[in-house]
């Protein structure tokens, strides 16, 4: 009877707007609208444009990276070694620029480091049967390791202005990165959702041995996902090297647990099965607000880490009581 | 008077009376049987006697005074020793550290005596005469030395009563010998054995008395010598066949698959075997046979080694699942749980897993309103209940669930379906019509290898019924031949089947 009337009611427009709502973007979207008008209340500035665009620069990173992050907790597995994929590029490609290589020559061997280092991992976990956490785990102090040997622990700069320019020049007054993190999400948003190839990603992560006897490649699948990853946060760190216009042996620390945050947040499971990669844009960018909002509100800044794993905890359990309340999916 | 008895015991599980007011009693210095078909109640018999499980009613007595075992450590204190099927053992650590797992003898401090460890287990080790260092890990010993493993730690306490689940289902004729011994000796110092065992001869060989569970009652308590092999067997199926299973109405075609001396290492060997368009073939054979991993090799999940796989006269190379389904070969795994379903995904997410391919409009996209068209029309022809095709499969019951898996498989017009268990744990409406769903879909030339330990069902629904033993053909029966009896003696070895 109540399957019944939950089929019927299914129907009508007002129903389907609640089931949009219900939706995890849209539960994002709907505390990110909130905490903006109420921050923007009380320091008006929150709303410039400037602050804006701070904040989305700062993100950028961090958003592309999320697209690969999303692929792989879609389908069961992660990777911890982004931050250092992402640094050792970066550095790889100034080294080359500073040794004279042309930069689109520099851009692509930089890139080839991080598919490298992709496709390691991925070999490592879907044919040795190693699991994602020690794999990537060693992997993110090898290529940290790599980086310091490459760059003997100083920084990079004096890039040309050819290439700085990706960085730090802007179109229609919006910065390259920001119109490229953005246009690089949507295309990953869309074909997450409609493409046959990044489908299966959902099969795996839901039942890895089901997949495997509906005649999926799981192994090759998750082989290309981390490949994909490598790739993205690769593309990144040559990203930010420009706009900073040098290279840091520092960058990116930390920033594999941030964006595991942000795609959690975003409504992705460790488990695998589910997430979506604007739902994770999202919780990157609901992040990037609260640490703005604690720097607007003047808030004292060693506030940042504990509301930020708050947040997190938040969503989680949200998440969890919304489960049970509906009942069956645990 | 009996050491250990259990009066009118009843369980019931969702839609099943497991056990239905049975008794039972153990006597001193007797080795006493258990046995029936599958699904006859006798795990849950051992469950209840061991306090796995509560029984709804009835009581337990030990030397005639009630005893309540609210857990099988409450059990243990009793002196009700258990080895159950599945192994329980770490395998990272060494014999002698499972064997006193959780009583490993202590010194000052509550440190491990590692002496002493290695002491008492070498003692139990070398009653049992087995030669093995105590201190090998158990990761190292063959499934057979994890059984004995397995024992041995249930008889180092020494247990008044001491359970054993199928305890040979591993164990090579040596082993078994060994076992064997051990227990004429544990009777021996007036200590009694209840024994569950598929194997006849073996009851034949071991036990005192025989008790048959069929269909959760007792039917009947024996001396093991007042009862020949073709009587127990009598007693142990001794049932009605319903028509549940319909009839065959339509003609045999062709032949449509063979299987050519095809071997698995560790499963099967030298099997050749054929199926026609249409025709519904039965594997039976007890646990542990090779039916379930013959059925996965001729779908690639864990390929053959050896052999030759010919679909409608063309020889096929089937190495992974994705050959079997291009062939148009599916598989109905038992376990639809384990890797048949994607229970967290939404029903229209399932019905579309194994043809994603086939939703492919340009570009590598899917076409998600056909998708959604496609299950729609799977939830309406397979009566399938269910909120709606957006409903995760989780949320739905268990015969719906094997449903949405058959569906899943139905819908990539298989010219082979391999059906493994596919009416296990579900409901006898929903059994019912998953049986009519394979006579139809034999009826439009699909050729049907069913795998089932039920053995109405792979009667009523087979055309002919193949039995293995230990991993090779031990016979084949047809019309009148094929008997419950014929089949469960020959399954177990009593006596060879006809060769067709």
């Amino acid at each position: 009877m109540i399957a019944e009337r939950r089929s019927a009611t299914r129907a009508s427009p007002a129903a389907a707007a609640v089931r949009l709502l219900d939706q995890r973007e849209f539960m994002i979207l709907y505390i990110l609208l909130l905490g903006c008008v109420g921050v923007a209340h009380a320091v008006p500035e929150f709303l410039s444009r400037e602050n804006f665009s701070a904040i989305l620069l700062a993100l950028a990173d961090q958003s592309i990276i999320a697209i690969g992050m999303t692929l792989l907790l879609v389908s069961g597995g992660f990777d911890l070694s982004v931050g250092s994929t992402m640094a050792l590029a970066g550095a790889c490609t100034a080294i080359w620029l500073a040794a004279g290589a042309p930069v689109p020559v520099a851009i692509l061997a930089g890139l080839g480091v991080g598919v490298l280092i992709g496709l390691l991992n991925g070999l490592i976990i879907a044919c040795v049967g190693i699991n994602p956490f020690i794999t990537t785990l060693g992997m993110m102090s090898l290529a940290r390791g790599l980086l310091m040997v490459v760059t003997d622990g100083q920084n990079v700069s004096g890039l040309p202005q050819s290439f700085t320019v990706l960085g730090q020049g802007a179109f229609l007054g919006i910065q390259y990165p920001i119109l490229f993190s953005l246009a690089l999400v949507g295309a990953g948003d869309f074909l997450l959702r409609r493409s046959r190839w990044l489908r299966q990603c959902y099969y795996i992560g839901g039942n890895e041995k089901a997949a495997r006897l509906s005649g999926i490649d799981v192994d090759r699948v998750k082989v290309i996902c981390y490949v994909a990853t490598g790739l993205l946060a690769a593309l990144a760190g040559i990203m930010i090297t420009a706009r900073l216009g040098s290279a840091s042996t520092t960058a990116g620390k930390g920033l594999e647990l941030r964006v595991i945050s942000a795609v959690i947040i975003g409504g992705a499971s460790l488990k695998g099965g589910v997430g979506t990669i604007a739902g994770a844009f999202l919780g990157a960018l609901l992040m990037s607000v609260i640490i703005s909002a604690i720097n607007l509100l003047g808030v004292e800044l060693n506030w940042i880490d504990f509301v930020l794993g708050a947040t997190l905890l938040l969503a989680v359990m949200a998440d969890r009581l919304s489960a049970e309340r509906g009942g069956s999916r645990g | 008077m009996p050491v250990f008895e259990a009066r009118d015991i009843v369980k019931t599980y969702p839609g099943v009376r497991a056990l239905d007011g049975v008794s039972f009693d153990l006597r001193p210095g007797e080795v006493h049987a258990v046995v029936g078909e599958n699904g006859a109640g006798k795990s849950t018999l051992i469950h209840v006697l061991s306090g796995v499980t509560l029984p709804e009613s009835g009581i337990l007595l030990l030397d005639g005074r009630p005893v309540v075992f609210p857990s099988p450590h409450e059990a243990a204190r009793h002196g009700i020793g258990v080895v159950f099927q599945e192994l329980s053992l770490v395998e990272d650590l060494s014999i002698a550290e499972n064997l006193f797992v959780g009583r490993q003898p202590a010194g000052r401090l509550g440190l491990i005596d590692r002496r002493a460890l290695r002491r008492q287990a070498a003692a139990l080790l070398s009653e049992f005469r087995w030669n093995v260092d105590p201190e090998t890990p158990v990761r190292e010993l063959r499934s057979a030395q994890r059984q004995v493993v397995e024992i041995l730690k249930a008889l180092s306490l020494g247990p008044r009563v001491l359970i054993l689940d199928e305890p040979t289902s591993s164990l090579a004729a040596r082993e078994k010998g060994l076992l064997f011994n051990c227990l004429r000796r544990l009777r021996r110092e007036g200590r009694s054995i209840v024994y569950i065992s598929h194997r006849l001869a073996e009851v034949f060989e071991i036990a005192d008395r025989v008790t048959v569970l069929r269909d959760g009652r007792r039917v009947d308590t024996r001396r093991a010598s007042d009862l020949a092999e073709g009587d127990l067997v009598r007693l142990m199926v001794g049932r009605e066949l319903s028509d549940v299973y319909g009839t065959r109405l339509h003609a045999l075609g062709a032949e449509r698959l063979r299987l050519v001396d095809g071997r698995r290492r560790g499963a099967f060997a030298g099997i050749t075997l054929s199926v026609r368009r249409g025709e519904i073939v039965g594997l039976a054979g007890l646990a542990g046979a090779g039916r379930t991993e013959l059925g996965r090799a001729l779908f690639g999940a864990e390929p053959l080694d050896e052999g030759t796989i010919i679909l409608d006269g063309a020889t096929l190379r089937i190495r992974t699942p994705g050959d079997a389904i291009r062939a148009g070969i599916a598989y109905l795994t038992e376990s639809r749980k384990e890797d048949g379903l994607f229970l967290e995904l939404t029903l229209r997410e399932n019905c579309a897993a194994p043809r994603l391919g086939d939703f492919c409009g340009r570009f590598g996209l899917l076409d998600d309103g056909a998708i959604t068209r496609f299950a729609e029309s799977c939830r309406k022809s397979h009566r399938i209940a269910s909120p709606g095709v957006q409903a995760p499969v989780a949320s739905l019951s268990g015969g719906n669930q094997q449903k949405v898996l058959l569906a899943m498989w139905l819908g990539i017009r298989p010219r082979v379906l391999i059906a493994d268990e596919p009416t296990r744990g579900v409901d006898v409406g929903a059994r019912s019509e998953i049986c009519q769903m394979l006579r139809g879909l034999a009826a439009n030339g699909t050729a049907i290898l069913l795998i089932s330990s039920d053995l109405p069902e792979l009667l009523g629904l087979s055309d002919r019924i193949v039995v293995l033993r230990g991993g090779r053909l031990a016979g084949e029966f047809q019309g009148s031949q094929a008997t419950e009896e014929a089949i469960l003696a020959c399954a177990a070895g009593v006596t060879e089947g006809a060769a067709a």
